[in-house]
């Protein structure tokens, strides 16, 4: 459970196959959604993160598993670093390339 | 033996039957090996090298490829391979880097091995574009082209190629290792910022000879090269260069990767101590192995033999015409031309810093054009600057006009070379996975600022060059004005520096002042130029104003008369 003033983690990674950006959710799926990952805070992330090196129940492998800190807002889970938040959506200089461009972030 | 169609082009090096083959195997063998990581038979530890060596690594968002574009030559045939490889397997664009090569920055995994194939067809592959090798050897774009060139570099940049292509006691060097060539007293390839740096020259009965820099470096550390010989005769410059990466292997660090370029080396040693100890090696291997036969120098040159040029008047009538009736294209013809060796002809920039663009950004769209108007006007050749612009080395003048006008429909006609516009910038925040804060929108927020072509004129060379953290992709310490990218407790602050220069002249940059905001940065380049303006002398560029004044000045405009 997390503390109060803790900061809240998501895991991240990329599939192997595609290389595309994927977030832990909950039942440790991976999806390409930030805001369906699972906001986690102390032992449960790095618990999380400890459970990722292989493949998840729907055969989806990943490489470089790593915790993101957010801040969670009304619309979900928002990465406290630019490069999480660029990583999340795509390139700021093409809005039509990255998540943000299949039109998955609404 | 050729399987490209060469279409006419001169000074392209073309692969024989032992390239080809050696090739093939190489792709099929990366074709097992990411089969084998697919069905969990590797482990991402044992597979991630092996990618890298074949130029893989994992970004931001996806898989990039880096490919090789050796000393920056392309033929238009490779040019298309490579436009029909950026449609097929990523978004329709790649990315020219300041290594003179192209990286694709959604490449899938399953692709790749394809993806190689289809680079082998077109005598390319993506081989020590990563890892700790000798990198792809650089040149001056205009090589073989350029009216002060005084050898042609790319004769000794593709025997280099040939030495360190899967050297094998250059493989796992103590970190990445970068060479550049160049055969002109003015220095286009930026020599001194690079691990070797080598200067063609000519001696007493038109011998060539090398002029050897070791030890230049940028990154968190900079380092301009120091003269290490003044002269190594032609017939000794594998064994000579052989010597310095022989005793970089066995001295050069490797327990802190900060600390392992040869800079470091020549900085904690001492390149009178480094120069003896390489001429010591020297002396110790040289000899028939290494010896660099006149023949084979003149087998590479062979295909670097000029283009079937026509015999044409030093001034173009059709040229001087076009320039004085329409002002748009004169202002183009000033920035983005440089004189020809042989008369009646130049070598033309393409800028890819079209305003408000993304630098060395070019869709497969413009590629295919480049290609097309590369067969059309320069022999089917094209080359890649470190600049991230492209060039068509030899133009007729007479056509000069007519490709203007070709390229404007793919917005390849800005006439910005070597000005405010012509911004080198690293990928940043926005692809790379080190990269601390973005560069790509805020080169592109200068861009925009200084639109006005004409006053990108009046203001004359002036080269911004910027980096998205202190690994400095982008250059930005021998920018005239660099700016550097950093997390400042996670937000994007940028360290602007003054007076960097890579040519001949090179010097490395001065801090102006604190860093500064995102939002500051480009109303500071606009404050650091105005001041410019206002102090110049006639004929006098930005970094000579710089020379003069100093930094005072500028720091004073920027922040203030209490700085």
């Amino acid at each position: 459970m997390a503390q109060a003033g803790e900061v809240m983690k998501v895991v991240s990674a990329n599939r192997l196959d595609t290389g595309t950006v994927v977030w832990l959710a909950a039942g440790d799926v991976w999806v390409e959604r930030l805001a369906e990952a699972a906001v986690l805070g102390g032992a449960a992330a790095g618990a999380a993160l400890a459970r990722t090196q292989t493949t998840d129940a729907a055969g989806v492998v990943v490489v470089e598993p790593y915790l993101v800190d957010v801040t969670v807002a009304g619309c979900g889970p928002q990465p406290l670093r630019p490069r999480e938040r660029i990583r999340a959506r795509g390139p700021s200089v093409r809005p039509d390339l990255g998540i943000q461009g299949a039109g998955a972030l609404a | 033996m050729t399987h490209l169609s060469s279409a006419g082009a001169a000074g392209i090096y073309h692969y024989d039957e032992t390239d080809r083959r050696f090739l093939a195997d190489r792709v099929e063998q990366f074709r097992r090996q990411v089969a084998r990581r697919l069905s969990g038979a590797l482990t991402e530890d044992e597979f991630k090298p092996i990618r890298l060596m074949n130029g893989l690594y994992l970004q931001l968002h996806a898989y990039m490829l880096r490919i090789a574009v050796p000393y920056g030559v392309l033929s238009s045939d490779q040019m298309r391979g490579l436009a029909a490889i950026g449609r097929r397997y990523d978004r329709g664009y790649g990315h020219f880097t300041t290594r003179q090569n192209l990286q694709f920055n959604w490449i899938k995994l399953v692709d790749v091995p394809q993806i190689l194939a289809d680079l082998a067809a077109i005598d390319m592959h993506a081989i020590q574009t990563s890892g700790n090798c000798i990198r792809n050897v650089t040149t001056d774009q205009f090589a073989g082209a350029v009216a002060d060139e005084i050898v042609d570099p790319r004769v000794y940049a593709e025997i280099l190629r040939q030495w360190s292509t899967l050297h094998p006691e250059f493989s796992f060097l103590p970190r990445k290792f970068k060479i550049a060539i160049t055969g002109s007293d003015h220095d286009r390839a930026a020599i001194a910022i690079h691990d070797i740096g080598i200067r063609a020259r000519r001696g007493a009965g038109g011998a060539v000879g090398f002029e050897i820099l070791v030890g230049g470096g940028l990154g968190r550390s900079p380092f301009l090269g120091r003269r290490l010989a003044d002269w190594v005769p032609e017939p000794d410059l594998l064994a000579y260069l052989e010597a310095i990466l022989r005793i970089y292997n066995q001295y050069g660090r490797r327990d802190n990767i900060y600390k392992a370029r040869i800079k470091i080396l020549v900085h904690e040693v001492g390149v009178d101590r480094l120069r003896e100890q390489i001429a010591a090696e020297f002396e110790r291997i040289r000899g028939p192995h290494y010896r660099l036969d006149a023949g084979i120098v003149d087998a590479i040159r062979s295909h670097f033999a000029p283009p079937p040029f026509a015999t044409l008047p030093a001034v173009s009538t059709a040229l001087d015409q076009a320039r004085r009736e329409d002002p748009a294209f004169a202002r183009w013809a000033r920035s983005n031309l440089t004189p020809h060796q042989q008369p009646g002809y130049a070598a033309v920039t393409l800028s890819l810093k079209p305003t408000g663009g993304i630098p060395g950004d070019a869709t497969s769209d413009q590629m295919e054009a480049v290609a097309a108007l590369a067969d059309r006007y320069s022999f089917g050749e094209i080359r890649v600057s470190h600049e991230q612009n492209l060039v068509l080395a030899h133009v007729r003048q007479d056509d000069l006009p007519a490709l203007w006008r070709d390229l404007g429909p793919h917005g390849l006609d800005t006439a910005n070379a070597g000005l405010v516009g012509d911004i080198i910038s690293c990928p940043g925040l926005d692809y790379c996975a080190l990269a601390n804060a973005r560069s790509i929108p805020l080169a592109q927020e200068i861009s925009r600022r200084f639109a006005d072509l004409d006053r990108q004129h009046r203001i004359g060379e002036l080269k911004i060059k910027m980096s998205g953290c202190i690994n400095a992709c982008g250059h930005h310490h021998v920018g005239h004005i660099g700016i550097l990218g950093v997390d400042k407790h996670g937000v994007e602050t940028y360290q602007i520096t003054i007076g960097g220069d890579a040519t001949e002249t090179a010097a490395l940059g001065q801090v102006v002042g604190p860093a500064v905001g995102y939002d500051r940065v480009t109303d500071v380049v606009e404050s650091l130029i105005a001041l410019y303006l206002e102090r110049r002398t006639d004929g006098e560029r930005f970094i000579d104003t710089v020379a003069r004044i100093g930094v005072g000045p500028f720091k004073e405009k920027v922040y203030g008369a209490a700085a």
